[in-house]
């Protein structure tokens, strides 16, 4: 038994002693079993059944799209609900790893999807480049680069915009940093909107605002050929490769010096630099490869519906993103792709296309897409009452929330707003 | 090292010329000059507030001084970044643990190797030979050092937080010799232990000190071990520094005994 543990009965017993049924106790009875069952378990497998699991999953996974018709409303919902698992995996580095709470994520969506915008289709027509794209749009005016490229120019773009957008929360910490990244989310927006206004000579703009920059480019490969709405294998294949890259950098960076020092930065600020961590480098670290992954899946997001519109970046897509990151478990990678995955499906398939006429047929005169948010916001409660940690809580977490002792400030008894450290100049 | 470090046993390790920290007003460090031998365990005490903690985070850069210098060795460490200081070879253990709650003992240990590593980000995400074997050398020093303060084994992969007092201590203490300090500062390290553990604990500096050429700075209120430990005593008070000596010498200093009894009539 542990101290946490011991800690932490006095205050469950008293429940059970009022109520005579389930309580409490009985929950951390059977979490505590499930613990036991899953470390006995994990003690039985050969050390080599994780990888067998990664293996079938992947093989699940590539063949899944075969099980459905190839224009399915299903591979549809999946599509964007892995795109969605590939966001919740970016923010997942900079607020379950390094704990700096960002509620401005939607800013690399919308810098992701722009980058595709702008070097995917006509919006620049004065300018004629073409790299390694489809015969058709070879032939017309604008940017018209291939989709790899626009991948690695949306993460490149988004990890200096992250670096930028994190810079002046440094000297910040908790809510602080959430109201800054809210206002970067919020210019994005803004920018987003009044770029039509911004004039970058010979009658271009910077966005098309509301409007939308449209007929942006499919993704082409050579031997695969053009992708198209009626086919949607090679888009979901293609998300999914982009989710495996993502899954493996975010495994890779977790368990290495660099993961840690987000972690140990995350439970102790003034601890973790005094072990020698560099704030300022670790915590923009963070920041831009968070950012980067945001930006694939928005340029993914931006060919996939085919326009880029100023109307979708909105901040409610930030919250919607660290619903999933909370939902399904702080700072654990499975965590954060089944999230993605719920919430995508939620979003795109049993609400508008299984549940949406519930209502109607008792006799309500609403459709649920109405209060999708609602529903969201429901999720998110019932959720912190009966698993607070998520759906698949991370290795560190799991016993957390069973009373554990937070390091406090009192010893520097500085501001609770600035970081205690006095960064150098 | 280089040859040009290599210097007279006299040398300091490091030295505080003149230092003061203000916050607004209040001067929490007013003028204090301090030597610190090479291969010594010297003492800081003081009533509570005397500004002991406030000088330890100078030292160690987490804190900026108003005016003055510090001297690390040959280099200038008044204005370095905290994490730089650790790499130069300094290290700290605080005043009210603080562990990494949610990590392990061994990763707590493992962290506070973190500048001794080089992995970076695309060595973490590539893990070449070199990463992994780096990966593997500091699993295996983490090990030696939770050995080396007496942690029992089946606690390594315990979290910190779910450890008994005094094995957090010990952690701490691992985890502050894991960056290969050359000079560690322990601030009350002996807080909360019985005098037989705060015994075993002033035996434990010596070895450290010995065993690893340590040189120790340690803020304390237990007199025992002050007494027992320390080449040398420096009192501060108020910020001030009132008295400076060997134990013997600092204990019958009438300032001294003023400061911590009050002035008599």
């Amino acid at each position: 038994m542990s101290d946490a543990d011991e800690k932490n009965e006095p205050s469950t017993r008293s429940v059970t002693v009022t109520e005579g049924e389930p309580g409490p106790s009985d929950w951390s009875e059977f979490r505590a079993q499930m613990r036991e069952w899953r470390e006995g378990v994990e003690r039985v497998l050969p050390p080599w059944w994780s990888r067998a699991l990664a293996a079938t999953l992947i093989v699940i996974g590539i063949v899944l799209p075969f099980l459905f018709s190839a224009d399915s409303g299903f591979l549809n919902a999946t599509i964007i609900a892995v795109a969605y698992a590939v966001m919740s995996l970016g923010l997942n580095i900079v607020v379950g790893f390094a704990g700096l709470l960002d509620l401005g994520y939607v800013a690399f969506y919308a810098l992701g999807a722009y980058t595709l915008g702008w070097f995917g289709s006509g919006f620049f027509y004065k300018a004629h480049l073409h790299v390694l794209v489809s015969p058709v749009a070879s032939t017309l005016p604008g940017i018209h680069l291939n989709f790899l490229l626009i991948l690695v120019a949306a993460a490149a773009i988004c990890a200096l915009a992250g670096m930028l957008i994190g810079l002046p929360t440094l000297r910040l910490r908790g809510d602080y940093i959430a109201i800054v990244t809210l206002a970067f989310g919020e210019i994005i927006g803004v920018v987003a909107v009044n770029g039509t206004s911004v004039h970058l000579g010979g009658g271009m703009t910077l966005t098309a605002g509301n409007l939308g920059i449209s007929a942006v480019d499919s993704p082409y490969f050579p031997g695969i050929g053009l992708f198209n709405e009626l086919d949607l294998r090679p888009w979901y294949w293609l998300i999914f490769g982009i989710l495996l890259l993502v899954l493996f950098v975010n495994l890779r960076l977790r368990d290495s010096r660099l993961g840690r020092a987000w972690v140990a930065l995350r439970e102790d600020e003034v601890a973790a630099v005094s072990m020698g961590i560099p704030l300022v480098r670790t915590k923009l670290m963070a920041y831009s490869i968070g950012a980067a992954f945001g930006g694939m899946s928005g340029a993914f997001f931006g060919t996939y519906f085919t326009v880029v519109n100023a109307s979708q970046f909105q901040f409610g897509f930030s919250i919607f993103i660290l619903g999933m990151v909370i939902i399904g478990g702080l700072g654990s990678i499975w965590g954060a792709v089944a999230g993605g995955l719920l919430l995508g499906y939620i979003n795109y398939y049993l609400i508008p296309d299984v549940l949406n006429s519930l209502p109607s047929k008792i006799g309500l005169n609403f459709q649920l897409t109405e209060i999708e948010f609602g529903i969201y916001g429901f999720l998110l409660v019932i959720m912190m009452i009966l698993r607070p940690q998520g759906l698949i809580p991370e290795r560190r977490r799991r016993l957390e929330l069973t009373g554990r002792v937070s390091a406090t400030d009192s010893e520097l008894g500085e501001p609770s707003a600035i970081s205690t450290l006095e960064l150098a100049e | 090292m280089s040859a040009t470090t290599v210097s007279p046993p006299e040398a300091a390790a490091m030295e505080v010329d003149h230092v003061v920290k203000a916050f607004g007003g209040l001067v929490a460090v007013n003028d204090v000059s301090l030597d610190i031998p090479r291969h010594a365990i010297i003492s800081l005490i003081g009533p509570n507030g005397a500004g002991k903690t406030t000088l330890f985070n100078m030292l160690t850069g987490l804190y900026k001084p108003t005016s003055g210098r510090i001297l690390f060795g040959e280099r200038e460490i008044t204005r370095t970044r905290p994490d730089i200081i650790t790499k130069l070879g300094v290290a700290r253990t605080f005043q009210n643990i603080r562990l990494f709650g949610a990590m392990t003992a061994l990763e707590n240990v493992i962290v506070g190797r973190h500048a001794r590593m080089r992995t970076g980000v695309f060595g973490a995400i590539l893990r070449p030979p070199w990463v992994r074997r780096e990966e593997r050398e500091v699993q295996e020093r983490a090990r030696e050092l939770l050995k080396f303060v007496g942690l029992r084994e089946n606690s390594f992969d315990r979290l910190a937080s779910q450890l008994p007092y005094g094995d957090q201590r010990r952690v701490e203490i691992a985890r502050a010799l894991a960056s290969e300090p050359s000079l560690l500062l322990l601030d009350e390290p002996t807080a909360g232990m019985n005098p037989y553990e705060s015994e075993a604990l002033a035996q434990f500096m010596r070895r450290m000190r010995d065993e690893l050429n340590l040189t120790i700075l340690l803020i304390e209120h237990d007199m025992k071990v002050v007494m027992g430990v320390s080449e040398r005593v420096t009192v501060l008070d108020h910020g001030h520094k009132i008295a400076e000596g060997p134990p013997a010498e600092v204990r019958a200093d009438p300032a001294v005994i003023e400061a911590y009894l009050g002035k008599q009539g």
